[in-house]
């Protein structure tokens, strides 16, 4: 079945790529190439290091990142000839490659890994496009890693941040966050107000989840700290209501937080934003009205 | 009790703007430690997540098709686009912009955008160009590119829920099953209709009031509002 086993190689073979351009660019900033090579490392050869060889490469990662003074290179203008509108030709074969491929997978039951079918289905669409590339505008063999390798210097660090963050989840499960945030909110809810345990109940929510970075590690907890306990026993709402809704108010908070990275750090980097928070502070004039919006709908829907 | 002291190291090195992966990385270190867990213990446990959840970095294998369409002046391109459509602005092509990411991730199609995919080489420079035109060459373009991120992100996070085989309606109908709640993902993700509707008018108001902002500047200087 294809899944995995076929996205960390072609992961691994671009991060290769990157190290090898980048240390053959500027032999003399390896830091950049490191980085990469341990991102390839991690992809390539990850599940043969054991736990803790990869907590090593963690650190390693970081000390690179931190010691290494990772730099983006000047822009430099491209010698490469502009092209008209055929350009967005192959910029769309992604997406619609994305689109087919989660569409025909789903009716071939065992080619493709079910968990894994949007991601195959873009790394289908970017070998399609690359080839595409090729074929139309007749680049060197290493001039679009050479060019990825350029934005890739731009986003820096932060690449890495999302899958940290994930990783420092795993940590504070393992040592029962969840379960102590959850008896502290526990003890500070005034029993008996609705209105109280649905404002607890969506702050919390949105708190929880802007520390976290996602609002899959907080909603265990505040459904067992507040939704299941005071909103669904003692005020009778609906389960799937109190589920979703509070879901949504999370979700408020991950648009406002840098822990977030993925969907708030990366992108400032990737744009080239001068303010490291440009992208949280776009965010934030939508997230609270929406979440004041999340509290009052479920005090209405459970009232 | 103890281990809110990892919460205490992310919050202060996230405002002291030191790194954040060191910041991070000392934050489980200190929370391990908290919870009375070995430095050896701990550095395997990051690392064996680290390894599981490197799902989150293979989104970067676009960039050399990115990179090399804009080499080739993809960016130009996209500017160049918005500048033939008659009445383009960067509310309007933002507002179409939530519109279509709201739907496909209803769809379950979440990939299909993103910031590396989408927002970097057509939406961002679009929304740009546009914002440019219509202040006269006055306006902040940072701005205009990171109301380009922002409309990425609200259109998947209240869009994708609608989905009924979407990551966190599979989360939340586990959490409710482990406390003997069942219930089909429907029940769920009709619920996150009224939400992504409320999503799409606070956000649409926001960018056809920005639309209005950048209209005013660079027409009168007197008038000039910062």
């Amino acid at each position: 079945m294809i899944g995995l086993n076929f996205l960390y190689p072609v992961a691994g073979s671009t991060f290769a790529a990157f190290a090898v351009l980048s240390l053959a660019e500027r032999p003399r900033r390896p830091g950049n190439a490191a980085f990469y090579a341990l991102i390839a490392a991690s992809f390539l050869i990850g599940d043969r290091l054991g736990d803790f060889g990869n907590g090593l490469l963690v650190l390693a990662i970081v000390a690179v990142t931190t010691l290494g003074r990772l730099r983006p290179r000047a822009d430099t203008p491209s010698a490469a000839t502009p092209r008209g509108s055929m350009l967005f030709v192959p910029a769309l074969v992604i997406p619609i490659t994305a689109l087919a491929g989660s569409l025909v997978f789903a009716q071939v039951p065992g080619l493709v890994d079910p968990k894994q079918v949007t991601l195959v289905s873009l790394a289908l669409g970017v070998i399609l496009a690359l080839a595409i590339c090729y074929a139309w505008l007749r680049p060197s063999a290493t001039e679009p890693f050479r060019q990825g390798a350029r934005l890739m210097d731009q986003i820096g660090w932060a690449a890495i941040l999302p899958q940290l963050l994930a990783s420092l989840g795993a940590v504070f499960a393992l040592a029962g966050m969840g379960d102590v945030v959850g008896s502290l909110i526990g003890h500070v809810i005034p029993t008996g107000s609705l209105a109280g345990a649905v404002i607890a109940y969506g702050l919390g929510m949105a708190l929880f989840t802007a520390i976290m970075g996602n609002a899959f590690a907080a909603f265990p907890v505040m459904f067992a700290a507040i939704g299941l306990p005071l909103l669904i026993h003692a005020h009778h709402g609906d389960p799937a209501r109190v589920a979703a809704i509070g879901m949504l108010a999370g979700f408020c908070g991950t648009l406002m937080t840098p822990m977030a990275a993925n969907f708030n750090l990366v992108p400032a980097a990737l744009l080239d934003l001068k303010d490291r928070y440009g992208v949280i502070r776009a965010q934030v004039p939508t997230a609270l009205p929406l979440l004041v919006f999340n509290i009052v709908l479920l005090w209405i829907v459970i009232r | 009790m103890l281990v809110l002291a990892g919460i205490a190291v992310i919050v202060v090195g996230f405002l002291l703007r030191f790194n954040p992966l060191l910041v991070v990385v000392s934050a489980a270190l200190v929370t391990g430690m908290a919870a009375h867990l070995g430095p050896v213990a701990v550095l395997s446990a990051l690392g064996k997540a680290f390894n599981t959840n490197r799902y989150v970095t293979i989104i970067y294998i676009v960039l050399p098709v990115v990179g090399i369409l804009e080499a080739h002046g993809l960016q130009a391109r996209a500017r160049a686009l918005i500048g033939r459509i008659r009445g383009a602005t960067m509310g309007r092509l933002l507002i179409v912009y939530l519109l279509f990411r709201q739907l496909s991730a209803a769809l379950g199609l979440v990939s299909i955008a993103g910031p590396a995919q989408s927002v970097r080489p057509l939406v961002a420079p679009m929304a740009e160009a546009a914002a440019e035109t219509q202040s006269h060459g006055t306006a902040d373009p940072d701005h205009a590119k990171a109301l380009a991120a922002a409309t990425d992100n609200v259109g998947l996070f209240f869009g994708e829920d609608i989905f009924i085989a979407i990551g966190s309606i599979l989360l939340m109908k586990g959490v409710l099953q482990a406390n003997g709640i069942e219930l089909p993902p429907l029940a769920l993700s009709v619920w996150a209709i009224p939400t992504a509707i409320a999503a799409f008018v606070i956000h649409g108001s926001r960018l056809l009031w920005a639309d209005r902002r950048l209209n005013g500047m660079g027409q009168n200087p007197l008038g000039r509002q910062p």
